[in-house]
């Protein structure tokens, strides 16, 4: 049925009409491009807004403490309930369904981050290294992250995010082995890292091992926060109400107080912003498959109009002795092959102006806050081609058999 | 026929031999078209029987009816029904494109058939740049093509000029002399008197059938 001869006869037909065929084909044409184009956008708006976002690990749970709101077991409302170390060691081994666990301390006072001569004043934290684990945002683009050995030994070592990099070195100075002296102790620089939003000055940040921070710095053992990952399969927001409630009673709160500790559960949030972008997808598609589907019915309908003219030639046809099988394959053969050339032009185009988008957006510098880097997957591209081809076939599909409907005699008859 | 249960034809009792020359004349709306296309298996008889060849042609499903058209009949129209947009090689060639003949084969094999309506010259040209009679001359070369044995022409003149018309009927009484069946549906007397058989209809009734052309009523 699909024999080079039958290319060559539609082929030759399409030849004869060329205007027909271009009315035909610009409709699906049309669809196609709209839908990458749509699509590309839908996946920069992602892009875009995930980097605005300062999404971390995605299943992370942050819990700070604030002042009590309730009285309970003889203590005022507005009690103030500092971590300390016990704590969060209580929650990692009593509380299931933790994966990554790590505090986090801020150097608080007035100190001067040094190297060799020159003063600076950057923000030092100390945090385990599971925490570069949790903070997925933060990557290390320079040497390695804090590991477990320098934990379980408090080296003196540190990473420094790449804007504090940029300040204390000159042009040319590799800082990961350098030392940084911080409130008079010297500190290995083992790796810089860059911090994946435009968003947050973050990337000024360093950090020290945790257990070196609580030695050198902060010999009362208090932790301001800590952060945990969800462990596969486990609910967020489960964990988030076990550690709570774990909490509550070690620290005599009230176990119904609900202000009296600070969470951020970055699961909610993002799936929050997961059905968003599920919703955007789902409606781009829509709209996309919509303007394709008209497509589809204008190439539908011209392939009907396109059987009436054809009537007689079908009518020849039949009486030399084309079968309805060839009658039919002649039709959907046309058909496919015009959505399919039209289509996947659309389809190139919609990626040669996505790429397009993207080097002009590159060159122009424009940091174009929730849109960034248009673009579109491999596979969706493959799958709209066989949507393209299915389409093309649905299209023929009611032409075809009308044409094969087509009587021969009533077709030749005499005008 | 068709939806409308409109008998055209009632009780036809024709029987057409090998190598006979006949011409079927009547008024129009006598059937003579009808059953013009119910021998070329392009329509079909509500009842009785037609034999083609031995073989019984009822019931039988469009697939082997196309294959009977392709290689056993050939057909001629009163409007030529040449396809516009393929020269007249191809036209010719279209039976055996049907029969899966590769494209060159079947384009040689269509000049040599349009050499003997004497129209080799013009293989390259498309039907609009061809007269009536040329055109008319690609038609009966693709009729023969696919070596059929019986030749279906409805009005083969009819759209042509006298002088056009017996070169046309010239091409088929040499065909005839060469063996091949030939059925002429004609409401032109003068044409029925150039075949050897003549068969009269009216209102879808075979009133007279003779076998003397030299009789032909106007």
């Amino acid at each position: 049925m699909f024999s080079l001869d039958q290319w060559q006869e539609i082929l030759q037909a399409i030849q004869a009409n060329k205007v027909r065929t271009f009315a035909t084909a610009f409709g699906v044409f049309w669809g196609i491009l709209m839908l990458i184009l749509l699509l590309g956008a839908g996946q920069g708006l992602q892009n875009g807004v995930q980097q605005n976002m300062l999404l971390d690990a995605i299943n992370s749970i942050w819990i700070i403490p604030a002042r009590t709101s309730m009285a309970y077991q003889g203590m005022p409302a507005g009690r103030e309930h500092a971590f300390i170390e016990e704590d969060i060691e209580s929650v990692g081994e009593n509380v299931p369904g933790i994966d990554l666990m790590s505090p986090e301390n801020q150097l608080e006072g007035e100190f001067d981050v040094r190297y060799r001569n020159r003063a600076t004043s950057f923000p030092v934290f100390g945090a385990d290294s599971d925490y570069f684990g949790i903070k997925v945002s933060q990557k290390i683009i320079n040497g390695r992250s804090i590991n477990q050995l320098d934990d379980e030994q408090r080296r003196k070592v540190c990473i420094i995010g790449e804007q504090a990099a940029a300040i204390i070195f000159e042009d040319g100075v590799d800082p990961v082995g350098e030392y940084l002296q911080i409130k008079d102790v010297n500190f290995r620089i083992v790796g810089v890292f860059s911090f994946e939003s435009s968003a947050m000055d973050q990337a000024q940040r360093i950090y020290i091992p945790f257990s070196t921070f609580q030695g050198i710095f902060n010999t009362d053992r208090d932790v301001t926060l800590f952060a945990v990952t969800t462990a596969e399969g486990r609910s967020g927001k489960q964990l988030e109400s076990d550690i709570l409630k774990f909490l509550k009673q070690r620290q005599s709160v009230h176990p119904d107080d609900n202000g009296a500790y600070w969470v951020h559960n970055q699961e909610e949030q993002h799936r929050n912003v997961a059905n968003l972008f599920l919703a955007i997808k789902i409606f781009i598609w829509l709209v996309g498959l919509g303007t394709l589907t008209a497509g589809i019915v204008g190439v539908s309908n011209i392939m009907i109009i396109i059987v009436k003219e054809r009537t007689r030639e079908i009518g020849v046809r039949k009486a030399l002795g084309a079968k309805p099988a060839s009658v039919v394959g002649m039709i959907l053969q046309e058909s496919v092959f015009i959505t399919t050339v039209a289509g996947y032009s659309g389809l190139v185009l919609g990626v040669l102006l996505l790429e397009g988008m993207n080097k002009a957006l590159g060159v122009l510098g424009g940091d174009l806050r929730f849109f960034n880097r248009p673009e579109i997957d491999l596979r969706v591209a493959l799958a709209a081609l066989v949507v393209l081809i299915v389409a093309g076939a649905l299209a023929g599909f009611v032409p075809a058999l009308k044409a094969a409907r087509v009587k021969p005699a009533e077709a030749l008859r005499n005008e | 026929m068709g939806n409308q249960s409109l008998h055209v034809l009632r009780g036809i009792d024709l029987g057409v031999e090998s190598g006979e020359l006949v011409s079927i004349m009547g008024a129009s709306g006598s059937g003579k078209s009808t059953l013009l296309n119910i021998i070329g298996i392009l329509d079909h008889q509500d009842e009785g029987s037609y034999t083609l060849d031995g073989r019984q042609i009822s019931m039988i499903s469009e697939t082997e009816a196309a294959e009977l058209r392709n290689r056993h009949i050939g057909f001629i129209f009163q409007s030529f029904n040449l396809l516009g947009f393929k020269n007249a090689a191809e036209n010719v060639a279209l039976p055996l494109y049907y029969q899966g003949v590769r494209r060159r084969k079947r384009n040689a094999i269509a000049v040599k058939y349009l050499e003997m309506v004497g129209l080799a010259d013009r293989a390259d040209h498309v039907p609009s740049e061809m007269s009536g009679g040329e055109r008319q001359r690609v038609a009966i070369a693709r009729a023969l093509i696919a070596e059929p044995s019986i030749i279906l022409a409805d009005e083969p003149t009819g759209a042509l000029d006298s002088q056009t018309s017996s070169e046309v009927m010239q091409i088929l009484k040499n065909l005839n002399d060469d063996g091949k069946t030939i059925l002429i549906v004609t409401h032109e007397a003068d044409i029925a008197a150039q075949t050897k058989r003549v068969i009269y209809m009216r209102d879808g009734k075979i009133v007279e059938d003779r076998a003397d052309p030299t009789h032909v009523q106007p």
